[in-house]
């Protein structure tokens, strides 16, 4: 793996206004946020495959969605490349000089520039493809937004690797359907073509395997881990699947309430849990295998709301070790062996 | 005695144009009171058309051509549709898949389960009703006074318990779920799973949960039907399915499912997709996908008939005393 992190993200925030109604102004309620991520930090190397897991509510989509800056974060940066996403998504010039210049374009076209490196793929293969439009113009439609090609040679030959490299062979097979004509597995790899065509560095991949069956499940993963050998590109999977994340990611974050409890490498994550969280949502996975059946940690209600975050450590009202001290302070992460690192007092 | 024993049931839909598609075929199998059995496969494989059978609620389209679907017995295909009544829901209930989310939004939670006792044989006054709602929600793990709330105020995991309270409401002996973990969060779907567990050990029912995912058959049943193409393709214990699977079906279906014990280890999708019900292979449905049967004549041609290969342990393939060798 190489050293040079393509995505650092730097002690990120997004909240968003709850809204405040007359009945609220008149008890004098103070306004109220969601604290969808709350302060989350991490780096992402060029190259690597990194899951980010979690239940609904966690803060995972809201991470990637602050990353291609369809938001704009509360606080914090967001780098890629060496550039200030959050900057981009503001509108706002930069200090220094991009290749491209970023600084002085418009809000729309730094967006722009950011999306030709930093593509993402939606969950629902069935709802993100245009049910009127040919799989051709789906798939080529990037290429005209972003003026990519001239002619129309140039643009049957990009469409073609990109439908080719997501494993619709041949391409020509394909591209005069329309979405329904394919299968569930076929649509979603017209969504990664989708966002392949324009050679992103950096694929955001949003539960892209929830809504399939199982066999086709192991295929576009399969897809996922090809594109990074054959292309080099880098992933943040964003799921709740332990499973499907430890067969082909690198490293894995594990969120809870807006926050990372846990990061590491995948193998060493699952296999020896640190935070009490992650060894609760390991140990409830299912393992195929009736011999293998593990003690279950199951821990009791649901996600709490974000908008009161537990005081202390957020996880300590769901937590069957917590202690005391856990009630009041904040735990740093620890480090518990290179690159493996948790959030947790008790460590 | 099985409280459920299904026997060469097939099952054909009748398409506008007059054409009869199979879409279950000669699919067998028995269930004892207090057991669990998974029923797995691809999406169309015919799982939830074999469930529906089970209650008569096929699609008007839908014709059960043969077999017998004895319930304590008694052929649920021969009786009238008023006997019928008495034994859907007291004898054979259901959660549907993503009922949840069917829930009646205007209504409280209390409402639509007591709508679900005062089944029309189920003598009952409207105040015993409502204790016996609230029993109902207890049972599940909600506490009874939510039951006066509406679904907005519930979170997915208590709709799906609430859910799984209606369909418990006539004391039934065998449950049937469709996918009644699917759509939920990780810790949601154990919390459902050790619920079902411990209302099939206290309530002695009789389990049959239809899912796509292997991890959960795995974790709470006691046999397996892995089905293929509408027919039964291996039928067994589930040690014996997940750990010396038989069908090459079996076989690549396990091998294509990602397992958290060995992270990293390798997956193989199989390649192909599932038949389409109007277009069927002449002989095995899993011959075109399967790595055994290409050259195989009597694969191409011949529907392979399921045979007991041990005790308990079914399976379709014609292979199968090749294979071992």
């Amino acid at each position: 793996m190489s050293n040079q992190a393509i995505l650092q993200i730097k002690t990120l925030y997004k909240h968003f206004p709850v809204a405040h109604t007359v009945k609220d102004r008149l008890a004098r309620r103070p306004h109220q946020v969601v604290h969808a991520v709350d302060g989350v930090s991490f780096d992402v190397a060029r190259g690597e495959i990194l899951a980010l897991v979690g239940e609904s509510g966690s803060g995972k989509t809201t991470v990637g969605m602050n990353i291609l800056g369809l938001q704009v974060p509360t606080r914090g940066q967001i780098l890629f490349d060496g550039h200030n996403i959050a900057d981009w998504a503001k509108g706002r010039l930069r200090p220094d000089g991009s290749p491209e210049d970023l600084g002085k374009l418009s809000r729309r076209r730094q967006i722009m520039a950011l999306h030709r490196r930093a593509q993402m793929v939606f969950q629902d293969p069935y709802e993100s493809l245009n049910p009127r439009q040919r799989i051709f113009d789906i798939v080529a439609e990037p290429l005209e937004i972003h003026g990519l090609v001239s002619n129309r040679e140039e643009k049957q030959a990009r469409v073609r690797a990109a439908l080719e490299d997501s494993g619709l062979v041949p391409a020509d097979h394909f591209w005069n359907r329309y979405p329904d004509e394919l299968s569930g597995g076929q649509r979603q790899r017209v969504v990664i073509a989708g966002a392949l065509v324009l050679e992103p560095e950096l694929l955001i991949a949003d539960e892209p395997v929830s809504m399939l069956d199982v066999s086709i499940r192991a295929e576009i993963l399969t897809l996922l881990q090809n594109l990074r050998l054959a292309h080099g590109i880098t992933i943040l999977y964003t799921t709740h699947d332990l499973a499907t994340a430890g067969y082909f990611t690198d490293r894995m974050a594990v969120m809870y309430l807006g926050r990372i409890v846990e990061i590491g490498p995948t193998i060493e994550v699952l296999k020896a849990p640190c935070h009490p969280y992650t060894q609760a949502l390991v140990s409830v996975a299912p393992v195929p295998n009736p011999r293998k059946r593990r003690k279950r940690m199951i821990l009791q209600g649901e996600v709490p709301n974000p908008i009161q975050v537990p005081p202390g450590c957020r996880f300590h009202p769901r937590c069957p070790l917590a202690e005391e001290r856990c009630k009041q302070s904040d735990p740093p992460f620890v480090e518990v062996t290179q690159n493996h690192k948790a959030a947790c007092l008790l460590l | 005695m099985s409280v459920l024993d299904v026997r060469d049931l097939t099952i054909q839909y009748l398409t506008e144009q007059g054409d009869a598609l199979l879409a279950v075929e000669g699919v067998s199998f028995s269930l004892e009171q207090g057991r669990s059995l998974g029923l797995v496969g691809e999406s169309g494989c015919g799982k939830t058309t074999v469930m529906l059978s089970l209650l008569r609620l096929l699609p008007e389209a839908g014709r059960i051509t043969r077999g017998q679907i004895l319930f304590n017995g008694q052929d649920l295909l021969q009786i009238s549709e008023r006997e019928m009544r008495a034994i859907r829901w007291n004898g054979i209930s259901m959660v549907f898949q993503g009922a949840m989310n069917a829930l009646n939004p205007v209504r409280t939670v209390e409402s639509q389960i007591i709508e679900a006792i005062q089944h029309p044989d189920m003598k009952i006054n409207s105040q015993q009703a409502v204790l016996r709602a609230g029993e109902l929600l207890e049972l599940v793990g909600i506490p009874a006074k939510r039951g006066k709330q509406y679904p907005h105020q519930f979170s997915g995991g208590m709709k799906q318990r609430a859910v799984i309270a209606m369909a418990l409401a006539c004391n039934p002996s065998v449950l049937i779920a469709d996918e009644p973990t699917t759509a939920l969060d990780v810790m949601i779907q154990a919390q459902i799973i050790e619920l079902l567990e411990t209302l099939q050990k206290e309530l002695n029912l009789a389990l049959v949960i239809v899912t796509h995912d292997l991890g959960v058959v795995a974790e709470m049943c006691d046999e397996v039907l892995v089905m293929y193409g509408g027919t039964l393709a291996e039928y067994a214990n589930s040690d014996t399915i997940f750990n010396d699977p038989r069908h090459p079906y079996t076989q690549r279906l396990l091998r294509a499912f990602p397992d958290i014990a060995e992270p990293g280890s390798e997956l193989a999708s199989i390649p192909g997709s599932p038949p389409r019900l109007d277009d069927l292979p002449p002989g095995c449905r899993f011959q075109p996908r399967c790595q055994f049967g290409e050259e195989q004549p009597i694969c191409v041609q011949q529907r392979p008939d399921s045979i007991e290969i041990a005790p308990g342990h079914r399976t379709a393939c014609h292979l199968i005393a090749e294979l071992e060798r």
